[in-house]
């Protein structure tokens, strides 16, 4: 019984790790499959979201849910005008080069988030640290919890919006076909800042739910890279893809650090990354394109 | 007397859509080919059987009497087949000429070392390279866009440079692919006058996909009608386009054929 | 304005356009010579350091610019071609047979992430290098019997035909040697068959195939040249640096290269030496000024790679032909005077091209 209590909470933490990398895949994954560029910026992004919490929450007093719905619009915002400002600019460019863009912009907002915040971790208080939860004989601790139940309900709303409403559902048209969609009238490119706008939202949702667990600090962003293994997994399609890459990716790690001899665990996620890439690209989800000649 | 190029029974499937459904032609050698049809009847798509894009999932393809069925696409330049593309896929960041000393890498045999060096074996083979090249451009009077990136070129122009890049390779087979979409009808009787050029001066088998029936009628010596996939008839060029099937197919009713 | 009169194909194979292009590049590589004679050893020392990285930018610029593959992961090859060389001295090999096996066994392990990586194209691409590069830094840190893990190697002194590499005169003459070897071998690739085929894979490897480039053969080989020739760079870089610590070559050195290659001017050797130059004198003209920036910016930590990636956005935005682009702009300039057209340089507007579909 010992062991499977161990396993189940190992288990749970790496689902609570793989909702975050899964809520970042997200982001990647909502901007690539609309405008085919990646954002290598995007843990940035999620870093600079908990901050705007942390600030709102611990030194302006905000109450919880307050500051943390203010962040996300503000940092929604910030997403907004990124691509408005910098990211349409570089439409017609090769690939490589907006890759290299989203890696400049990344060392920017940490170096800005250094010198606006500091260099050293930082939390706030949320209404789940440092509390448990009793499932049926099992303790586990409620932030991880509230990662896994918030990252489903923010899910939920998101498949209900690009569903049900006109705006997601322009916004699939526009990501499957960017000239049929002009025809249609729908406004493309300020589609394109909104999807920008729901994945900063997203990231900054990701930052909030992560700061109970571990501090927010300027290299937080890290975790982008992790997030890479969780949306090819994905196939870098999906919604639900994103999420189970995550948190299979999680898992994997956990159980890595639990079962592996010391040392390993970190580059779990790569193994995984590389090995998915070589064995099936195309993820477990999604489709293969090809072009025709 | 045997075929120079044979496909028996090939096929292709995308999905539930049947795009090359058990085609069997042959191609004399010396003769103009034309494979004429509506817009989605597969005819890009043999193409892309016989280089070899696709693998057809049944039947066999045989060139000079060797099966090349499953050859990987890479030999095929090698053996003597070269394509041009509907789309023109030139590389657009070249010159003209780079594009066509591109064509004649299946001709290349220089080693790794020899090249990393330039030793005398690799000059030599530049050269000899460049000439043949040259050739090319004198025969299509591409001369004054020698230097000039593709990216830079008209669209005219381009056509007749992708013409060019498959000539370069020498090869014993040819299919164009729709070498008139884009041309006007100056440009398009040109296309047609180089067409016989090349099966009388060059000698070169060419097998056609096209849809301008005038450029069809002048240079083929066989044609074949397909739609969905499937051939619908096999003849000269005069019975194909009188055929029932393939006017129906296209148009729906009775209708005088071109002279 | 010099117009070029050609007379023979080999004019057009030879590596220089004409007479002036010669005698300009011949004063380059005798200034250079002499320089040692002039300079003071700290300034001889950076130049050492700037050849090393153009090395590695040229090993880049060949995958990166001309074969089209994207690598974010080269500072791994920098570090097995560093580590190789310094383990295969440390055992008393000489120092002319580590070099190149230094630079064999790194194209080796290039062809190796080469081979898995063939059908992957531009972002996962450039996201299985960067996991590679991550992997390999772990395994510099892990296996402390070869590497020394985190107590660093001590690089022993290299001898060649019994004179000593030691200090700055001696890193700058083998560095600015084998650099100039590179450029030569590089630019004899890109006239041959082989640096058509490199082009021709970035252009469109349908026709590529269809022309009879075996897209799997050139792909590999266009890595293992360019993971051979960073390990070139690495094991000099190992006798720069004379001390190898596992985390120097980490994500943020690829990140490096990767700008050397963007900053100096894509899809031109020129552009990878230009580019070594920037990112390798920017910090040297950060810590110059860093004390007279206004508002105490000078003082802040996180300076350097914030300024880094300002110049990345900023090339990218305005001026991604990189240096090497603004230089034959200038050039253009000059030469055309004063019949400059209104439209020479400026760039074309041009719309998403969807790269699934390549």
């Amino acid at each position: 019984m010992e062991d499977a209590a161990r396993l189940l909470q190992l288990v749970v933490n790496g689902a609570a790790a793989g909702c975050i990398y899964g809520l970042i895949a997200l982001g990647f994954v909502l901007i690539y499959k609309a405008t085919e560029m990646v954002n290598f910026a995007q843990g940035d992004i999620m870093m600079l979201g908990g901050f705007v919490a942390f600030s709102l929450i611990a030194h302006y007093g905000l109450p919880y849910w307050a500051g943390a719905l203010i962040a996300i619009c503000l940092t929604a915002a910030f997403g907004y005008a990124l691509d408005a400002v910098i990211l349409r600019r570089v439409i017609g460019q090769p690939q490589f080069a907006v890759v290299m863009l989203t890696l400049g912009l990344g060392f920017i907002f940490r170096a800005g988030a250094g010198i606006a915040w500091g260099y050293d971790s930082v939390g706030f208080n949320t209404p789940f640290t440092n509390k448990t939860v009793n499932l049926s004989g099992l303790i586990l601790g409620e932030d991880n919890v509230s990662i896994i139940v918030g990252t489903l309900i923010l899910c939920g709303i998101l498949f209900t919006f690009f569903s049900r409403t006109r705006v997601g559902v322009a916004m699939q048209a526009a990501s499957q076909n960017q000239l049929a969609a002009y025809y249609m009238g729908i406004p493309v490119r300020r589609i394109f800042s909104l999807i920008w706008a729901i994945s900063a939202g997203v990231a900054a949702v990701a930052g909030i739910l992560l700061s109970p667990v571990s501090m927010i600090d300027v290299n937080m962003g890290f975790l982008g890279i992790k997030a890479f293994a969780a949306a090819v997994i994905g196939g870098f399609g999906s919604i639900p893809g994103s999420l189970l890459g995550g948190v299979i990716v999680g898992v994997v790690e956990q159980l890595a650090g639990y079962y592996l001899p010391a040392g390993f665990q970190e580059v779990t996620s790569n193994v995984v990354l590389l090995g998915m890439l070589i064995l099936r690209p195309q993820g477990l989800f999604a489709e293969r394109m090809g072009k025709r000649v | 007397m045997t075929a120079l190029f044979q496909a028996d029974n090939i096929s292709i499937r995308f999905g539930g859509i049947r795009a090359v459904d058990s085609v069997s032609f042959e191609v004399q050698k010396g003769e103009v080919f034309s494979i004429i049809g509506p817009n989605g009847a597969g005819k890009t798509t043999i193409f892309n059987l016989i280089s070899r894009i696709y693998n057809s999932t049944e039947g066999r393809l045989v060139f000079d009497g060797q099966d090349i069925t499953r050859t990987p696409p890479y030999r095929i330049a090698g053996l003597g087949i070269a394509r041009t593309f509907q789309n023109i896929e030139l590389f657009a960041n070249a010159t003209l000429l780079q594009n066509l000393l591109i064509g004649r890498h299946c001709h290349s045999d220089v080693g790794f070392l020899s090249q990393l060096a330039f030793l005398p074996s690799t000059r030599r083979a530049e050269l000899h390279h460049r000439e043949k090249a040259e050739e090319v451009i004198a025969f299509l009077g591409l001369q004054r866009y020698r230097d000039s990136l593709i990216a830079n070129l008209p669209y005219g122009v381009r056509k007749v440079v992708e013409l060019g890049r498959a000539l370069c390779t020498e090869p014993r087979l040819l299919l164009l692919d729709e070498p008139s979409s884009g041309l006007n009808v100056e440009e398009t009787e040109g296309m047609g006058f180089w067409i016989e050029d090349i099966k009388r001066d060059l000698g070169v088998t060419v097998i056609m996909v096209e849809h301008d029936m005038s450029l069809v009628s002048q240079v083929s010596d066989r044609v074949m009608a397909l739609n969905y996939g499937k051939v619908l008839a096999m003849g000269t060029s005069q019975e194909v386009q009188t055929h029932p099937e393939v006017v129906r197919a296209y148009i729906g009713g009775e209708v005088e054929a071109e002279a | 304005m010099r117009y070029l009169f050609r007379t023979d194909y080999r004019q057009d194979l030879a590596l220089w356009r004409h007479g002036g292009d010669l005698f300009w590049y011949g004063l380059l590589v005798v200034v250079m010579l002499v320089l040692p004679l002039l300079l003071g050893e700290f300034y001889i020392g950076e130049l050492g350091g700037v050849f090393i990285f153009a090395i590695a930018g040229v090993a880049l610029m060949l995958l990166v610019g001309y074969t089209g593959l994207i690598s974010l992961g080269h500072a791994a090859f920098l570090g097995i071609g560093a580590y190789v060389n310094s383990v295969l001295l440390a055992q008393g090999v000489p120092f002319l047979v580590t070099l190149p096996a230094a630079g064999l066994f790194t194209a080796v392990c290039g062809a190796a992430i080469g081979l898995p990586t063939l059908r992957m194209s531009g972002l996962y691409l450039a996201i299985a290098t960067l996991a590679f590069g991550s992997i390999v830094g772990t395994v510099f840190q892990k296996w402390d019997a070869v590497t020394g893990g985190f107590d660093g190697f001590a690089v022993p002194t290299p001898y060649i035909f019994g004179i000593s590499l030691e200090g700055a005169n001696g890193i700058y003459y083998a560095s600015l040697a084998v650099l100039i070897l590179c450029v030569w071998m590089s630019a004899n690739l890109l006239r041959s068959p082989i640096g058509r085929a490199m082009v021709a894979i970035r252009d469109s490897e349908v026709s590529a195939q269809s022309m009879g480039i075996h897209l799997a053969w050139y792909k590999a080989l266009a890595f293992a040249i360019s993971a051979g020739m960073t390990g070139l760079a690495g094991a000099l870089f190992a006798h720069y640096v004379r001390f190898l610590a596992p985390d120097a070559f980490d994500v943020l050195l690829s990140v490096q290269f990767v700008t050397i290659v963007f900053v100096g001017g894509l899809g031109s050797i020129h552009g990878a030496i230009f580019g070594a130059l920037f990112v390798r004198l920017l910090p040297q003209f950060i810590a110059i000024v860093r004390d007279d920036l206004p508002f105490g910016i000078g003082r802040m930590p996180g300076l350097e790679p914030s300024l880094f990636g300002l110049v990345l956005v900023l090339v990218i935005l305005f001026q991604p032909g990189g240096i090497y682009g603004l230089w034959q702009k200038t050039k253009h300039w000059f030469t055309a005077f004063p019949f400059k057209r209104q439209t020479a340089g400026r760039r074309q507007k041009s719309y998403a091209k969807s790269e699934r579909l390549r």
